[in-house]
C-alpha cells in the first residue's frame, strides 16, 4: 500500500516539475521537441533509480556531516555511467542534449530526493520512489516538450500534424517560448486544483543550495 | 583583443546564460526579487565562475586530458566546484571580512548552480585554453549578473500589478522571462556568433 502511494505521490500529488519547482533548468532546456523531453526524462529517471538505491543502502554509513558531498559523488558516478551509455547507444540523443546530460548532476530533483527520502527510508521504498518521481518528471518534459514543438515546428516525434491548420510559430522552440510555455501550463494546473503549492514558491523545497532557496533566508534578506 | 570582445559579447549577450542557454534559472527565478539580492547574488557568481573556470580547465588539461581519464570531467569538475567554493569561503572571512559580508550567504548556494558546472563543461566543448577559459567563466557571469538585475527590475513592477489569481507567483514570473528572453533574442547575428 505505501508503495503505491510513493510510486503516484511523485508522479500527481508531487510532480517535481509542475508542483515542487524543482528542475527547472533541464526543464526549459531540452524541451524544444517531444522526443529530447522523453529522453532527457529517462536519463533523469535512471541516474534518480540509481541514486536512490545507493544512498539508502549507504544511509548508516554516510556520516552526517559530509553527506551532500557523498552524496553528490554517487550522483555524478551514475550520471558519468548515463552519459557514456548514451554516448555509445543513442549518440543522435547524446548531441541533442548535450551539456544538459552531464549538468543532471546539478539537478535539484535528485539531490532532493535523495536528501528528502532516500536517506530516510529503506531501499525498495527508494528505488519506488525514484521510479515514481522519474516517471513524473518525464511526464512534464513530455507535455511541454509536445507543446513546444507542436506550437513551435508544426509536428509530435518528427511526425507532420498541423500541415493545413496553421503555420508553426518558430519562437516556441526558441528559449522565450520555453519560459512562456512552463509559465502558462503551470498557471492552468494553478487554475484547476485546489492544491495552490506553486505559489510563492522557487525551489523552497529543495533542502539544498541549488542557488534559490538555502534555509529561506535569501529571499528575506 | 578581439578575441576577447568576442567572448565578452557571445557570453554576456548573444548567448546569455541565464535567458537563452537556461543555465542558473534556480537563482534566477528564486533571487531576483530585489535588486539587491539579485547584485549579491551576481557578484558571487562572477567570483565562483572566474576561478572555477581557470581551475577546471587547468586540471583538465594537466590530469584528465593526457591520461585519457577525460570521462572522468562531470565528477571531477562537481568536486573541485564544491571544494573551491568552501575554500573561497574560508578565505575571504579571514582576509577580506568586508566581501564576505557581502557575497558570504550566497557563497554556499552556488555550489549546485549549473551555471558554474555549465561554464566548465563548455569550456572543453569549446576547447578554449586556459585564459579565454578564465575569461569566458567572468563574461558569462556577468552575463548572469545583467539577467538577474534586469529581471529583478520587470519583477518589483509585477508586484504592484493586478495579475489572475492562478498566474500568481511563479507562473508570471515565467511569462515575464520570456519577454525579457525575447529581447535578448534581438542580439542573435550580433557581429556574425
Amino acid at each position: 500500500m505505501k508503495a503505491i502511494k510513493t510510486l503516484t505521490n511523485g508522479i500527481l500529488k508531487e510532480n517535481p516539475v509542475f508542483r515542487l519547482v524543482l528542475g527547472t533548468c533541464p526543464t526549459l532546456a531540452v524541451t524544444t521537441s517531444a522526443k529530447n523531453g522523453i529522453g532527457m526524462g529517462l536519463a533523469t529517471t535512471a541516474v534518480l533509480m540509481g541514486s536512490n538505491l545507493v544512498i539508502s543502502l549507504l544511509r548508516k554509513v554516510i556520516p552526517d556531516k559530509v553527506r551532500i558531498p557523498a552524496y553528490v559523488t554517487i550522483i555524478s558516478g551514475f550520471v558519468t555511467i548515463i552519459q557514456m551509455l548514451l554516448k555509445a547507444y543513442l549518440p543522435d540523443l547524446d548531441k541533442a542534449l548535450g551539456i544538459y546530460i552531464p549538468l543532471i548532476v546539478v539537478n535539484c530533483i535528485i539531490l532532493a530526493r535523495a536528501e528528502m527520502f532516500a536517506n530516510k527510508n529503506n531501499a525498495i521504498l527508494s528505488i519506488i520512489d525514484g521510479i515514481g518521481m522519474g516517471i513524473g518528471f518525464t511526464v512534464a518534459l513530455l507535455t511541454i516538450g509536445t507543446v513546444r514543438e507542436l506550437l513551435g515546428a508544426g509536428t509530435w516525434f518528427g511526425i507532420t500534424i498541423t500541415k493545413n491548420l496553421f503555420d508553426p510559430a518558430l519562437i516556441m522552440i526558441l528559449p522565450p517560448g520555453g519560459f512562456l510555455v512552463f509559465g502558462i501550463i503551470m498557471g492552468t494546473i494553478n487554475k484547476f486544483s485546489s492544491m495552490n503549492l506553486t505559489k510563492n514558491k522557487s525551489c523552497s523545497s529543495c533542502p539544498l543550495p541549488c542557488g534559490a532557496a538555502g534555509k529561506g533566508e535569501v529571499d528575506e534578506v | 583583443m578581439n578575441n576577447i570582445m568576442l567572448i565578452a559579447i557571445s557570453a554576456i549577450l548573444v548567448n546569455n546564460f541565464v535567458l537563452s542557454q537556461f543555465l542558473g534559472i534556480c537563482p534566477f527565478l528564486g533571487v531576483s526579487k530585489k535588486l539587491d539580492t539579485a547584485l549579491g547574488m551576481g557578484g558571487a557568481v562572477i567570483f565562483v565562475m572566474t576561478i572555477s573556470s581557470c581551475v577546471t580547465r587547468a586540471i583538465y588539461d594537466l590530469f584528465l586530458n593526457p591520461y585519457g581519464l577525460g570521462y572522468l570531467n562531470t565528477i571531477t569538475f562537481i568536486l573541485i566546484i564544491a571544494s573551491l567554493v568552501q575554500f573561497v569561503e574560508v578565505v575571504l572571512k579571514k582576509f577580506i571580512p568586508s566581501l564576505y559580508k557581502a557575497l558570504g550567504i550566497y557563497l554556499p548556494l552556488i555550489t549546485t548552480n549549473c551555471a558554474v558546472l555549465g561554464a566548465a563543461l563548455i569550456n572543453i566543448d569549446k576547447n578554449y585554453n586556459v585564459l579565454n577559459s578564465t575569461l569566458y567563466g567572468f563574461f558569462s557571469g556577468v552575463g548572469f549578473t545583467l539577467a538577474l538585475v534586469l529581471f529583478a527590475g520587470v519583477r518589483e513592477k509585477l508586484e504592484y500589478s493586478d495579475i489572475p489569481e492562478s498566474l500568481k507567483g511563479l507562473p508570471i514570473s515565467l511569462i515575464a522571462a520570456s519577454l525579457v528572453s525575447m529581447a535578448f533574442l534581438g542580439f542573435k547575428g550580433l557581429f556574425g556568433i
